[in-house]
């Protein structure tokens, strides 16, 4: 027997209506607040950073391209995946992220460590026609992305509204954007500010014309962090943090 | 609830609610689905039992089996490992010249090498390292840096022109053409004369001449010997390609080679010490060895 009768709720939309959004939030209670308290939710380790002004750009080009439809970002804690990609996926590594780029689906393969593994010559020979070196790829071509030049001029709102969702973008960074976004693609500029507010960050020409600031500059720069930030010499996995060291 | 009343039609019961005078029907699920509802109810309950579940304020259920998927995968990997351990020690004790001697060491280092080479280096140097345009093939006895198993390996370790690596191989040829060394006119004196070593067929567009191959030959004894040699057969130590055996990185037609005198380009290899192991790179660099044109 029901304490309050159902039929009072049933009769009463306002009544059912308040109802409902009462077991709801009981529900989000329990399920999301834990996610913000649990210190272990997002690992703590060294070297994740935000994006610098170019991978921002370029990852904005791969959201809009829809990469993550076909390549998921999200290395799972499985020998055969670790085998071939490297170590497992962290939440840290996607802190920044917004929206993070997991995916659910694998067409192509895992991106979540490509940074470092090919050169910038076979990305953007890759980008242009993927089957001139994966014969077997059906991957569409991106060739268009050299075509593209980039716009400097709203790099920092981007980076400003990044930090209203809580992405630590220092005031320095939001006011060298549209500097750093030019330095990171061009060969033999002074990028000693760049690399101090975005260590790692690969630097010179992406595309093969270092003339231009191109959009393939943008996802060559963004493809080459992927997976690089984090220092693995001092992660440890949760399960191995009581052991004795 | 309200009172249980009989349908008249029907003789069924009602549930006792009532709209606009139509009343429902109180037709009971079927046992057997209830039966499995209730059954998923008590197995999601020895679930959280068992399994991490719960969330709390600062941490959550850790189940009474201790089940972590990392810690899973670390044991698997510590199988893994543990199996291959008896060969894996062998390889990293050895050079990759003892592994090249030891027929049952090599065995396992080619199906491991092999492994490792279509996953990490397949992409540019195509499969059975056959090379694809820009990027060398490994299975010819064309060498750019080196083709013994301390040179491959000292390349694969290190990379090409890797920005990450401080010991990587590095060697930029000028920019003839765009730093204004040379005039478009001589490079295309020293393009005809470099053709002319290895015997390519000269491009009419290119207009070469016996004249000009004898203006380009002083050319390049003038900017390229330092690098390419007296004969044009390339510097290892230098990773200066053989220009006169008709393998060509780029291509060997008049226009690529005035492009790249003009304003070379520089391959770049990623360097793989810290993404392979120590083993790995080792298997790697036999397996590589192996493909062909190994010294």
């Amino acid at each position: 027997m029901a304490f309050i009768r159902q039929e009072k709720f049933e009769t009463n939309s306002i009544l059912l209506l308040l109802g409902i959004i009462v077991t709801v939030a009981i529900g989000g209670l329990v399920e999301i607040v834990p996610l913000f308290t649990i210190g272990e939710t997002i690992e703590k380790v060294e070297g994740v950073r935000p994006y610098s002004p170019l991978e921002l750009v370029g990852r904005n080009i791969y959201i809009r391209e829809g990469c993550y439809l076909c390549h998921s970002q999200q290395i799972r804690p499985f020998r055969d995946e670790v085998e071939r990609y490297g170590h497992y996926s962290l939440a840290a590594e996607s802190m920044f992220d917004h929206p993070f780029q997991w995916g659910s689906k694998r067409t192509g393969p895992d991106l979540a460590r490509v940074g470092g593994k090919y050169s910038n010559d076979w990305h953007v020979a890759h980008l242009i026609d993927p089957r001139s070196v994966v014969p077997e790829s059906i991957m569409p071509p991106y060739a268009h992305l050299m075509e593209h030049q980039l716009d400097p001029t709203d790099i920092a709102e981007h980076l400003k509204t990044l930090k209203i969702v809580g992405v630590p973008y220092t005031q320095e960074e939001i006011d060298n954007a549209a500097a750093d976004l030019a330095a990171q693609a061009t060969p033999d500029a002074d990028t000693d500010g760049l690399l101090a507010r975005y260590p790692k960050a690969a630097t010179g020409d992406f595309d093969g014309d270092p003339a231009k600031l191109t959009e393939m500059d943008a996802l060559v720069a963004y493809l080459q962090v992927l997976g690089r930030m984090v220092d693995f010499t001092t992660y440890r996995p949760d399960y191995a943090k009581g052991d004795a060291q | 609830m309200s009172d249980i009343n009989k349908d008249e039609l029907t003789g069924k019961p009602t549930t006792g609610h009532v709209w606009d005078g139509i009343q429902e029907l109180n037709n009971p699920l079927p046992k057997w689905w209830l039966t499995v509802l209730y059954a998923c109810i008590a197995f999601s309950v020895l679930w959280w039992v068992l399994y991490p579940a719960i969330p709390g304020i600062s941490g959550y259920t850790k189940g009474v089996l201790g089940y972590d998927q990392r810690k899973v995968y670390s044991e698997q990997a510590a199988a893994a490992a543990e199996a291959q351990k008896v060969w894996i020690d062998k390889i990293s004790a050895s050079t990759t010249e003892q592994i090249n001697g030891d027929a049952e060491l090599l065995n396992f280092a080619m199906s491991g090498g092999k492994a490792i080479f279509n996953e990490n280096c397949a992409a540019c140097h195509a499969p059975g390292g056959a090379g694809r345009p820009a990027f060398p093939v490994l299975a010819d006895d064309d060498w750019i840096w080196g083709g013994d198993l301390a040179q491959i390996e000292q390349t694969i370790r290190h990379g090409v022109r890797a920005t990450t690596d401080d010991a990587t191989r590095m060697n930029i040829m000028p920019n003839f053409g765009t730093d204004g060394v040379l005039t478009p006119e001589q490079i295309a004196d020293v393009a005809a004369f470099v053709m002319s070593l290895s015997g390519e067929k000269s491009d009419p567009a290119a207009a070469a001449t016996p004249e000009s191959i004898e203006r380009g030959k002083q050319v390049f004894a003038d900017n390229c010997v330092a690098c390419h040699g007296e004969q044009g057969k390339g510097n290892l130590e230098l990773g200066a390609p053989n220009l006169t055996d008709s393998i060509w990185l780029y291509g060997g037609d008049a226009k690529t080679i005035t492009a790249q005198i003009t304003k070379p380009r520089h391959g770049v290899m990623p360097a793989w010490e810290g993404r392979l192991t120590d083993a790995q790179i080792k298997m790697l660099a036999v397996y590589v060895h192996a493909l062909g044109g190994g010294q």
